[in-house]
């Protein structure tokens, strides 16, 4: 029971994380259909970002622990941003009205160099950052195994909930919102009637690097190892919740992600460490099988 | 009057570079202007703000070019486009003159055990890309995860002739089946997916193999991977110095001093003989009514189900038969490597043979040569480079991508169709 409890906060933690990557992709494949692969690199960027900016700050700049913490969060947020902005600049808006697979290709070229830049410019050595956020609560307290929860989850989750708050309040109420929905269910339609499209699609590539960046900023504190390899599988797994939560829907992707975080948490916890990738896309696949839209979508209306 | 719009246009792009510029700048500040440096003491930070001044001053350089260019540029009609319509009049004679160079290729005079060494690695992209054409050109499937069906193939061979003692040409065809059969096993749940879905769990499934292999180590040892794996020969005879005793070597056989070249050159024609047969397939399966089916999935799937055809049996069809040629390739990889790990069968890999064959201009089987070519042929010269090689090759797929969205050269037209085609 206590590891049970154990697993399911770890799970959850996990999770918040993915969800938040995933929001990525699922906005910018609801807006322009395209399976944005470089996202990955970019929660990578931001991971690094977060790092740098916390030693900029607490180092050089001789802020405290919560100085710190802030500057990197709003440095990274700002930074990581203006990198999603500028990959979908000069790699994906000229390709617009492309063939499907050519915004694919580039996407996957893009990834491929922000990984070696990110591996050139830093190093290709695994980034230690001491934890710096100490504590937590012991929840419960078994014979062999108490459960811990850290404060550090708590602010990990609790962002994750604030951020997803604010971002369903800026797609439901406000005028971006409406015009990324407009752009969302026609493009063309959209832009005839005064919707400035190819700002609202950059938005959006901003919007969700912003999150990534989040991601990243939190994996950086969570984990305290980063590399410039981190943005594939955290990449691939976030879409992998994007996919099962149901691809466009913006709670499907925050309940994709939890699920997916939990799935690895059990599975590392009760089976095997190695094969948990594989139990996350497995569970993809039976329940693609079963409701080929994900969970949350929308089933697609075939047009002729 | 030409003066001043001149010179309005040089202000304007000196503007637009100046923002290219600033946003360099801004991009390169945390990423290039500090340097994370690992000491005993934990993590510091280097500072190095002459990089971010550097990419500042190249993106502002290169916008500012770039911008002046355009305007002088002719629109359309590249140089490309011009041998993409000629390639169309004689693609019978350039195909023909191509196969002809690659057969002689070993005996030329430059020609040395480099150069067929690397001539065989691009061999082994092309056959990919043929094989991946099937699936991704033809019934217009996207595959990420096609280096799985290609690892399949490569380990089928390793671990059959590891513990049976098969020879190289019992194993093909049996590796090649049994990728069609993965193909199969995995086709069958997933197909029925529209196309973004296929592509995750195609990529997914490549991982998931990689993970198997890395994991299951009493059957493939692990990340240490399978090494020594059997040469194959050539009707019995074997390419090494010293042969078994009782069978002949090549150089025995035939009477000449033994060169470890027999091999190399050996191999480079199983690969070209099996990339060969791959084309042949392809052009010939595009006249079947399987091949027909295929074109006519990827046009109009609706059309299809109209008239009949079963989406799911036909995808399946090609999806399996892509699946078999990237097992045969496999397991040749195999034969040629002696040593086979996880490594070698990462989603890059795949990413590289989707990357042939789109650039290559999607069912365009010169395109996929040209492609392998510059994707695998001009960076393996340039391996002195190895840091900043991936780094270039991702950049070139950006950049060809801009360039020619649909493809080197495009032909994705169908086979047949009725009227003029649109």
């Amino acid at each position: 029971m206590e590891y049970f409890l154990q697993q399911l906060i770890n799970g959850l933690t996990l999770g918040a994380i993915y969800g938040l990557i995933a929001i990525g992709y699922t906005m910018v494949y609801g807006i322009i259909g395209m399976i944005n692969f470089a996202h990955g690199e970019i929660y990578m960027l931001g991971a690094f970002i977060s790092l740098i900016a916390y030693l900029a700050a607490t180092t050089i700049g001789g802020g405290g622990v919560a100085v710190g913490l802030m500057v990197a969060l709003l440095a990274t947020m700002l930074f990581t941003a203006l990198w999603g902005w500028a990959v979908e600049r000069v790699a994906y808006r000229p390709l617009r009205g492309a063939p499907r697979l050519a915004p694919l290709i580039s996407a996957i070229g893009m990834s491929i160099v922000l990984q070696n830049f990110a591996q050139l410019s830093q190093g290709a050595r695994v980034k230690p950052l001491p934890p710096v956020f100490r504590g937590g609560f012991t929840l419960l307290e078994g014979e062999t195994f108490s459960v811990h929860l850290s404060y550090l989850q708590i602010v990990i989750v609790a962002l994750t909930v604030t951020l997803m708050a604010v971002f369903t309040f800026v797609i439901a109420r406000t005028a971006l919102g409406r015009a990324q929905r407009a752009t969302e269910q026609d493009m063309k339609m959209a832009a005839l009637l005064g919707v400035d499209v190819d700002k609202t699609i950059s938005t959006t590539f901003v919007m969700g690097a912003a999150l990534a960046a989040v991601a990243g900023f939190m994996v950086t504190l969570y984990y305290g190892v980063i590399d410039f390899y981190i943005g594939f599988l955290a990449g691939i797994k976030a879409f992998t919740a994007a996919v099962l939560g149901g691809i466009g829907s913006l709670p499907g992707a925050m309940l994709g992600g939890l699920l997916i975080g939990l799935i690895e948490a059990f599975w590392s916890g009760y089976f095997s460490i190695e094969y948990k990738d594989v139990a996350a896309f497995s569970i993809l696949v039976l329940v693609l099988l079963f409701r080929p839209t994900g969970l949350l979508g929308r089933p697609e209306v075939e047009k002729i | 009057m030409a003066a001043a719009g001149s010179r309005m246009d040089l202000r304007r792009a000196l503007a637009d570079a100046l923002v290219g510029g600033f946003v360099a700048a801004a991009l390169a500040f945390p990423m290039l202007g500090f340097r994370l440096e690992d000491s005993s003491t934990g993590l510091s930070l280097g500072l190095r703000m002459g990089w971010v001044a550097a990419a500042a001053a190249v993106v502002f350089a290169g916008r500012l070019a770039l911008t002046l260019l355009a305007g002088t540029r002719r629109p359309r009609s590249g140089p490309l486009e011009r041998l993409g319509e000629r390639f169309a009049g004689t693609r019978h004679w350039a195909g023909w003159a191509m196969i002809g160079l690659a057969a002689v290729l070993p005996f030329l005079p430059f020609a040395d055990r480099n150069l067929v060494d690397k001539a065989t690695m691009v061999l082994i992209y092309v056959m990919l890309g043929w094989g991946l054409n099937i699936v991704v050109g033809l019934a217009g499937l996207l595959d990420l995860g096609f280096v799985a069906f290609y690892a399949v193939g490569a380990y089928s061979y390793a671990i059959l002739s590891e513990t049976f003692g098969l020879s190289f040409w019992v194993c093909l065809p049996l590796a090649g089946l049994f990728a069609a059969g993965f193909g199969l096993a995995l086709g069958f749940p997933v197909l029925r997916l529209r196309g973004d879905y296929l592509a995750i769990v195609t990529l997914g499934f490549g991982e998931i193999i990689r993970v198997i292999l890395q994991n299951w180590v009493d059957v493939t040892n692990g990340p240490n991977g399978i090494s020594g794996i059997d040469r194959p020969t050539l009707f019995g005879l074997s390419f090494s110095a010293m042969a078994p005793e009782g069978q002949p070597t090549f150089a025995d056989f035939f009477g000449i001093d033994y060169s470890a070249e027999h091999r190399v050159t050996f191999l480079y024609f199983i690969i070209l003989a099996m990339a060969l047969l791959t084309n042949l397939f392809t052009l010939r399966i595009r006249r079947l009514p399987v091949g027909r089916a295929w074109e006519a999935l990827r046009e109009d799937e609706i059309a299809c189900r109209s008239l009949g055809l079963n989406p799911t049996t036909v995808k399946l069809s090609a999806f399996a038969t892509g699946a078999m040629f990237a097992g045969f390739a496999g397991s040749f990889f195999a034969t040629r490597q002696g040593f086979i790990s996880p490594e070698s069968f990462t989603f890059i890999e795949s990413a590289v043979i989707l990357a042939i064959v789109v650039l290559g201009g999607m069912g365009s089987q010169i395109g996929v040569v040209l492609a392998a070519l510059l994707l695998v042929g001009l960076p393996e010269w340039f391996r002195e480079l190895q840091q900043y090689r991936m780094l270039a090759f991702g950049g070139a797929m950006v950049l060809i991508m801009l360039w020619r969205p649909s493809g080197l050269l495009a032909s994705r037209s169908p086979t047949i169709s009725l009227g003029a085609a649109k």
